[in-house]
């Protein structure tokens, strides 16, 4: 699971959970897998994202560099800041680990990269 | 813009995608054929720039089929949800078999888990929704309807799917309900292998349309 994978994800549809955003993001084995550069691509995320869940990721999986806030208006050129976006958001795969709910701490596992987010019957 | 590789090249890649290996009959599964497949995917790129650097989600990803073709015509990102394990693990196995690293997997429940009132992270999320919803044949009949609705809500452009070609009033009429222009962009022979032991003929054609909808603002 990539991380702009992550910023979408929510423990929303838990029975009585409020916001259930952003999940804590627990990294067990990751790894980096290149893709090309695309600056326009990040431009255009940019909008979707939520910065307090990317950044708080971007700590837990070590790029030190994704600053505490963003201006989308400043950052849409400053293609030092896309570049380290893009391999933040689209690099780094998340290969074990898990995903918990803030509000209940439900966990939701992640194995061989893919993270399942059904619930049970009784939790919906 | 064209896809930078050919269709048949497409085509090819896609042939080598492993199938769902005890499929269930209540998730109606089957694979959709390399064929419909490649001709679905390069259409929406040749025709509507609709892959290419975007941003896409496959709805229902079964083995993995439209998520990793569109991966191929250069997708950004795409990603695949779907509610069985036994089939990610096989759309995990044939990512990884291609060397296709641009793909999300997700299991979750497209119909509940994904959008609702009360959870709009989703929302708009994407570019291009893509997907080949279970055709609603069985016991669950409305469920291709359910699935669409589900794909407009995740887009904030376009929405392509395949439907049979005898429910094609009905589409157009569903498609205005959920706010979208309809247009069927090509007719395809779906070649259905007899993948369930009920299926008494060794295969029959289905015709179905692609379906491109735009939402309307």
């Amino acid at each position: 699971m990539k991380l702009i994978t992550y910023n979408f994800l929510t423990s929303k549809c838990i029975r009585g959970v409020k916001v259930g955003y952003p999940l804590k993001l627990n990294v067990v084995e990751k790894k980096v897998e290149q893709q090309n550069f695309n600056p326009e691509f990040v431009q255009r995320m940019l909008p979707r994202l939520e910065w307090s869940a990317i950044k708080s990721a971007a700590d837990i999986v070590g790029c030190a560099e994704i600053p505490e806030n963003m201006n989308v208006e400043t950052s849409l050129h400053d293609t030092d800041f896309l570049q380290k976006l893009h391999h933040l958001l689209l690099e780094i795969e998340i290969v074990n680990g898990s995903l918990i709910c803030p509000e209940t701490g439900r966990v939701f596992p992640i194995t061989n990269g893919i993270p399942n987010m059904l619930l049970n019957e009784d939790e919906v | 813009m064209s896809a930078t590789i050919k269709l048949k090249k497409l085509e090819e890649y896609l042939q080598s995608i492993d199938s769902f290996e005890n499929p269930k009959i209540l998730l109606e599964q089957y694979i959709t054929p390399s064929h419909i497949s490649s001709h679905f995917l390069y259409t929406i790129q040749n025709n509507y720039d609709d892959i290419r650097e975007k941003l896409v989600a496959d709805l229902g990803a079964g083995t993995g089929m439209l998520t990793i073709g569109s991966a191929i015509l250069e997708a950004s990102h795409v990603v695949g949800f779907e509610i069985d394990l036994d089939a990610l693990n096989i759309a995990k196995f044939n990512a990884d078999e291609m060397e296709v690293t641009n793909v999300d997997f997700v299991q979750c429940d497209v119909l509940n888990d994904l959008i609702s009132d009360e959870n709009k992270k989703w929302h708009k999320a994407f570019d291009t929704v893509i997907l080949n919803p279970p055709f609603g044949t069985k016991k669950n009949s409305g469920i291709d309807i359910e699935f669409l609705k589900v794909a407009t809500q995740l887009s904030n452009h376009s929405v392509y799917s395949l439907h049979k070609t005898s429910t094609r009033n009905y589409i157009q009429k569903k498609a205005k309900e959920l706010n979208c222009k309809g247009e069927v962009i090509a007719e395809l022979r779906y070649n259905l292998d007899s993948s369930y032991k009920f299926h008494k003929k060794a295969s029959k054609d289905i015709e179905v349309d692609v379906w491109k909808f735009t939402l309307l603002s």
